[in-house]
């Protein structure tokens, strides 16, 4: 249980993927304009990132290390992250109309998210078993969730501040972002 | 009594006289250095930040939290810290932390925090030394991370061979708590979440405390007056601009920084997390204050969402 636990303060919170090891930066700006957004693209991210582990681990560890080719496993986790998203994307069409008008076009970049390719990478290390691998890719999507919902709503909170022109927009965002992973510095020797 | 901000802020830096003093006293003149050099600095870079953004400087219109700020920061870093040192600390609060975010009631997070949070991650070992700790009396790491790697003593044996020192931090933690009570008694913080912090600080406290074994994490009395718990508390996170409106959000923000703050004493590296604690805390500020305005204007838009 220790162990778990351990992991999973970790991958939420010391190593969060978007402040302590600046992956999925891409969402993490591009995104996050509104809450809305921000909140749709954590949650669907966290489910592409849980169920590409799922199929990965196996693939892995099943195919990859038998056949003696792991320097394969990054197209293979790319290809199994499209094929992912892809479903998922065909799932959210067809199903959640409310959800697929807020993500639109943002929903295939998904697989393009750093942090999905990096948590698949990550969790396949040898000496992690499958119940390890599953907690910490839940730590890291609901770490990336949390991370990208309270920042959707910050962002809409400075689009009401007298935020000096040369600050307005991006500039702003990457100095609150840089805060806010200062904040998460105060986390480092936890778990260890 | 209705008091303008200018005055309230004034308020608040009386009230932070007789926890400053009671520093002074124990620990010389490196108290009072701090504070001067601070409070010049802060003043000349929030006149620059002025000029920059083209707002007009006048002695009425001078924004009296560039102090309270400068006030904060002095208290958190070790006495007679270089002016360097200072300096990049005065600029990370109020250039960056206030004024790059649109002035005085703008900031989304505390600036003093901002200050003394850069000026901690660049210059970790120039602040770890602190007056009154060590055998020699002079300087040595803080209670807290004395406590931290006491070596396998327990609580009772490190309070014996610390007494002096535990004697003199609670006096400062008292003088501040005093300060403390009085603005709240005037009415002028949202109290909630001083209690929030205390609640979870104590609630954690208690639920990793074992009796004071060499192991222990410490006692909730023991957090209650070490580091910079008890000022926090009452001045750090009742800053209005940076805490959530709403009275459940309040208890919420309080909470979530006490806890923290516990969690990064007991178990991370940096012996206290205040300013850590509080800026995680200010990240959630807008969810939160987004959360209180729904349930205040749009319940029935809420309603019919899908």
């Amino acid at each position: 249980m220790g162990e778990l636990a351990v992991i999973l303060i970790g991958a939420l919170l010391v190593n969060n993927f978007v402040l302590a090891q600046f992956l999925g930066l891409c969402p993490f700006m591009g995104i996050t304009r509104g809450y809305d957004t921000a909140a749709a693209t954590g949650i669907v991210t966290t489910l592409v990132l849980c169920l590409t582990m799922v199929l990965s681990y196996p693939l892995y560890h099943a195919i990859l290390v038998p056949l003696e080719v792991t320097y394969l496993r990054i197209i293979a986790f790319i290809a199994v992250t499209a094929g992912v998203v892809a479903a998922s994307a065909f799932y959210i069409r067809t199903t959640r109309h409310a959800l697929h008008q807020v993500l639109g076009s943002y929903l295939p970049l998904i697989t393009t998210n750093c942090a999905v390719l990096g948590v698949a990478l990550l969790a396949t290390k040898p000496d992690l078993t499958l119940l390890e691998t599953s907690v910490f890719s839940i730590g890291a999507a609901t770490g990336f969730t949390i991370v990208m919902v309270a920042f959707g709503a910050l962002r809409e909170q400075l689009t009401h501040s007298a935020i000096p022109a040369p600050f307005q927009g991006i500039p702003i965002a990457l100095i609150s972002a840089g805060i806010m992973s200062l904040a998460l510095m105060g986390f480092v020797g936890v778990g260890q | 009594m209705v008091l303008s901000n200018q005055q309230i802020m004034g308020v608040f830096c009386a009230a932070l006289v007789p926890g400053t003093a009671a520093m002074t006293w124990l620990w010389g003149w490196g108290v009072v250095w701090n504070l001067a050099i601070l409070l010049c600095l802060c003043a000349v870079i929030e006149v620059l930040c002025k000029l920059l953004r083209q707002s007009p400087v006048t002695l009425t219109t001078f924004d009296v939290s560039t102090f309270v700020t400068a006030w904060l920061i002095a208290l958190c870093l070790p006495p007679a810290t270089p002016v360097l040192v200072l300096a990049s600390a005065a600029v990370a609060s109020i250039a960056l932390a206030k004024h790059v975010f649109g002035g005085a009631g703008h900031s989304l997070f505390n600036p003093a925090m901002v200050g003394y949070a850069v000026a901690l991650v660049s210059f970790p070992e120039l602040l770890a030394s602190w007056p009154g700790q060590a055998v020699d009396g002079y300087s040595g790491a803080t209670l807290l991370s004395e406590f931290r790697y006491r070596e396998g003593r327990t609580v009772e044996e490190f309070f014996d061979s610390q007494a002096s020192a535990f004697s003199d931090q609670r006096f400062i933690a008292l003088c501040f708590a005093a300060g403390g009570l009085v603005i709240w008694r005037l009415g002028l913080i949202a109290w909630r979440t001083s209690v929030g912090v205390l609640a979870g600080v104590t609630l954690c406290a208690m639920l990793g405390y074992d009796g004071g074994a060499s192991t222990s994490y410490g006692s909730p009395y023991f957090h209650w007056y070490s580091g910079g718990l008890l000022l926090a508390t009452f001045f750090v996170v009742t800053d209005p601009a940076t805490h959530p409106r709403g009275h459940a959000q309040q208890w919420l923000f309080g909470i979530l920084v006490g806890v923290v703050v516990f969690v990064i004493r007991a178990f991370g590296s940096y012996p206290d997390g205040i300013a850590f604690a509080v800026l995680f805390a200010n990240s959630f500020t807008p969810l939160l204050n987004r959360y209180a305005e729904r349930r205040k204007h749009t319940p029935e838009v809420e309603a019919n969402r899908v």
